[in-house]
C-alpha cells in the first residue's frame, strides 16, 4: 500500500505551507496532493505557485486537487487552468472538474466529495478517464468489499486504484456560507481571512462539552479525527492501494512514521516494532458501518 | 409559464397539491430510494397507480424521486424503483446517482430524467456532464447559489432549471453533507434521512427541555422558547465560551418576492420543499404559490407580493420566519 498526503484543507500562511511541503518531500510518502480545495478566497498560493511547488517536489507522485464547491464564474476559470495544466494528474472534487478532464481526455482521480457509492458509477467514470478514486468518508469496509468484488466481476479491478481517507478531521459538508466568519460575527465578504488563525480548524462542542464538529470556513469537518491505524493490515488484505493522511499543523512527521512503520510491517518489508501510537481520542465508526463519531477498538 | 412543483408525502397531500393548482407533484417510494425516507410516508406499488391516475386525470404531472445513492447491497432495489416508476407511466424520474442515471437512460430512454438537487450540480460545466452523458432534461439547483449566480448559470445551462421556492432550508450543498451519518449513522445520501426521527430523544430537565440526537445534546430550551426539530445543522453548540446557532438559525426559505427575477432569468420550475409535511401544509403552500404565479403572469409589470401570502406561508414555516436564503445572502 502506498501512503499519500491529501490536499491541505486548512488556510495557512505561505511560509508554513512551504515548510510543510519541504518536510513532506523528505517523508516516507509516495503521493502528495496539492491545491486549494475549500475556499477560493484563500490565496497564500495561486495557481502558478502551486504549479511551481508541484514541480519542485522530486521523487514523489504529485497530483493537483481542485476546489470542492464551484459557485462563481471566476472559480470555473481557475478550475479550467488546473484541468488544462498538461503536467500533473488532477484530483476532481466536483463534477465540473470531471466534465472538463474527461473532455480533455486526460486520466484523472476523484476526491472524497465526488459521490461514488457503487461499482456501476466507478465503471462509468473509469470509461471517462478515472484511474483512482477516494472513497466517500461515510462508506464502510463492507461497502468497499462489495464494490471491489463487483469491479473484479467487471474485469476492471486492476485498472482502478482505491484510496481511503484514513487519518484526519473528515470533510463532512460544504456550504455557500462561511461558518468561521459567522463565529466572528463577520459577513463572508469581509471575513478578514479569519481561517488563518485556526491552523487545524475551529472546534465546536455540544453544550455538554462533547466534541462535535470542526469549522473550516465553508467546510464543516468532523470534531474527532478519523484514524484507521488499527485497520491498516485489514485494508492491505482487502486490496486498498493507497492510504491517505490529511495534513495537520503539528507532529505530522511522527504520524507519518507510525503509519509507514505499520504498513511496512503488514507487508513484511520492515519488522513489526512495538509502537507507542494510540488512537485514543480519534474515531473510526464509518469503517464499521456505524455513526462516524464512534470508536471501535 | 413557470411550473409549480409540489411535494406529496401521501395520497391526501397529492390530492391537495393537484386540487390547488400544482403543475406537477413529486413523490417517492416507501423505502430508502428517495431522500424523504420517513416512517408512514410515501407510496407503495398499490396506491401509486391510483395517485398517478388522480393527477393525470386532472392534468397534473407526476415526478418520482429516486434520488439517494445505492450501495452494492441496495443496487437491485434502486433498479426496481426505476423500472416500477417507468412502467407506471410517470412523467419524469428525479435522480442523483451516476450509476442509476445511466441505468435509467439505457433501460428507459423515453422517460424524462431530471437531475436531483442531491446531484449537487452548481455550475454549467457540471450540468453539461449530466446532460451529455445521461441526457437529463432538467436539473434542480442546490440552495447554495445567489440570484446573480443562478442567473449566470442559467445563461449557459444546457438543460431546464428548477429552483427551490419555499420550505425548510438546507444550508449545506445538498448531496454532499455527511453531518447526519457522522452522528447517527444515517445520511440523506445513504438512507434518505437527515437527523432521523428514531435517533431523536426529548427530555425535560431542570436546565430546560433538551433535544438529543443519538445521545448528543443538540439544543436546550427555556420555557419561553419554541423547540424545533433537532436537525444537526440547526443546533445550539459552543465555541469557546459562546453558545449559539453555530451553523444556522431555524428559518424557512421563501422566494415569493423574487418570482419576477426567477422568471426573467429563465427558470423553468419552482419547487416547494416538504414531502414530510402534512396535507394541510401542501394545500396552504400550493394555493398561495398558485395565486402568486397567476397574478404575476396576469400583470408582470405590477406584481406585488400580498401580505396575506406571507402571513399564510409564515404560519407553516419552520421557526415561524422566512428568508431568501442563499438567493439574497444577508450573511455575504
Amino acid at each position: 500500500m502506498k501512503l499519500s498526503i491529501g490536499p491541505l484543507l486548512y488556510f495557512w500562511a505561505v511560509d508554513q505551507i512551504e515548510a510543510f511541503y519541504q518536510d513532506m518531500a523528505d517523508a516516507p510518502v509516495d503521493i502528495i496532493y496539492l491545491g486549494e480545495t475549500v475556499c477560493s478566497k484563500r490565496r497564500s498560493l495561486g495557481f502558478e505557485q502551486w504549479m511551481e511547488l508541484a514541480r519542485s517536489i522530486k521523487g514523489k507522485e504529485v497530483v493537483l486537487s481542485t476546489l470542492s464547491l464551484i459557485e462563481a464564474e471566476s472559480e470555473l476559470k481557475t478550475l479550467k487552468r488546473y484541468c488544462d495544466n498538461g503536467e500533473f494528474t488532477v484530483e476532481a472534487n466536483d463534477m465540473a472538474a470531471v466534465q472538463l478532464l474527461s473532455e480533455n481526455k486526460v486520466p484523472f482521480t476523484t476526491g472524497p466529495t465526488i459521490n461514488v457509492y457503487n461499482a456501476q458509477t466507478l465503471a462509468i467514470l473509469h470509461k471517462q478517464g478515472l484511474q483512482r478514486w477516494v472513497m466517500p468518508v461515510e462508506l464502510s469496509r463492507q461497502t468497499l468489499t462489495d464494490i471491489l468484488a463487483e469491479l473484479d466481476d467487471m474485469g476492471i479491478k486492476d485498472k482502478i486504484e482505491t484510496e481511503i481517507f484514513s487519518y484526519g478531521h473528515m470533510p463532512l459538508a460544504l456550504s455557500a456560507r462561511c461558518f468561521t466568519a459567522r463565529a466572528h460575527n463577520l459577513p463572508k465578504d469581509q471575513c478578514d481571512l479569519k481561517c488563518i488563525d485556526y491552523p487545524d480548524g475551529l472546534q465546536v462542542k455540544s453544550q455538554e462539552d462533547q466534541s462535535l464538529f470542526t469549522l473550516n470556513g465553508i467546510q464543516t469537518m468532523s470534531g474527532l479525527r478519523y484514524d484507521l491505524y488499527n485497520e491498516l493490515q485489514e485494508m492491505q488484505a482487502m486490496g486498498v492501494d493507497i492510504v491517505r493522511i490529511s495534513p495537520r499543523s503539528q507532529q505530522m512527521m511522527s504520524l507519518i512514521e507510525a503509519y509507514h512503520q505499520k504498513i511496512s510491517a503488514a507487508e513484511g518489508t520492515l519488522p513489526a516494532e512495538g509502537s507507542t501510537y494510540t488512537i485514543a481520542d480519534n474515531c473510526n465508526g464509518y469503517w464499521y458501518g456505524e455513526p462516524g463519531m464512534l470508536q471501535n477498538n | 409559464m413557470i411550473e409549480l412543483v409540489c411535494p406529496a408525502g401521501n395520497f391526501p397531500a397529492l390530492k391537495e397539491a393537484v386540487n390547488n393548482g400544482a403543475n406537477a407533484v413529486y413523490i417517492g417510494f416507501k423505502d430508502d430510494t428517495n431522500a424523504r425516507h420517513f416512517a408512514g410516508l410515501n407510496f407503495n406499488e398499490k396506491n401509486l397507480p391510483k395517485a398517478i391516475d388522480y393527477a393525470h386525470q386532472r392534468g397534473t404531472k407526476v415526478f418520482v424521486a429516486i434520488n439517494t445513492y445505492p450501495q452494492p447491497s441496495g443496487w437491485q432495489r434502486w433498479k426496481k424503483a426505476v423500472d416500477s416508476a417507468a412502467d407506471l407511466g410517470v412523467d419524469a424520474l428525479i435522480m442523483a446517482d451516476i450509476g442509476i442515471l445511466d441505468y435509467a437512460a439505457n433501460k428507459h430512454p423515453q422517460m424524462a430524467r431530471h437531475l436531483s438537487v442531491q446531484g449537487s450540480a452548481t455550475s454549467y460545466e457540471a450540468l453539461r456532464y449530466y446532460q451529455q452523458n445521461f441526457g437529463i432534461k432538467r436539473a434542480v439547483l442546490p440552495r447554495v447559489l445567489s440570484v446573480a449566480q443562478v442567473s449566470q448559470l442559467a445563461k449557459q445551462s444546457p438543460v431546464e432549471l428548477e429552483v427551490f421556492g419555499f420550505g425548510s432550508l438546507c444550508i449545506m450543498a445538498e448531496g454532499r453533507c455527511h453531518l447526519s451519518s457522522y452522528v447517527t449513522g444515517e445520511s440523506p445520501n445513504t438512507c434518505g434521512a437527515c437527523s432521523p426521527a428514531k435517533s431523536v430523544r426529548w427530555e425535560k430537565t431542570p436546565q430546560g427541555l433538551e433535544s438529543r440526537l443519538n445521545d448528543v445534546l443538540i439544543d436546550r430550551y427555556d420555557d419561553n422558547e419554541n423547540a424545533g426539530y433537532p436537525t444537526l445543522c440547526k443546533g445550539r453548540f459552543s465555541i469557546g465560551k459562546n453558545t449559539f446557532h453555530v451553523l444556522e438559525e431555524p428559518t424557512s426559505l421563501n422566494t415569493i418576492e423574487i418570482l419576477p427575477e426567477l422568471d426573467e432569468i429563465g427558470i423553468k420550475a419552482i419547487k416547494i420543499e416538504g414531502r414530510q409535511r402534512s396535507p394541510a401544509y401542501t394545500q396552504q403552500v400550493t394555493k398561495v404559490w398558485r395565486q402568486a404565479i397567476d397574478q404575476y403572469y396576469a400583470n408582470p409589470e405590477n406584481y406585488v407580493p400580498q401580505k396575506q401570502w406571507f402571513d399564510a406561508l409564515n404560519k407553516v414555516s419552520e421557526g415561524s420566519q422566512t428568508t431568501l436564503g442563499a438567493y439574497s445572502r444577508p450573511w455575504q
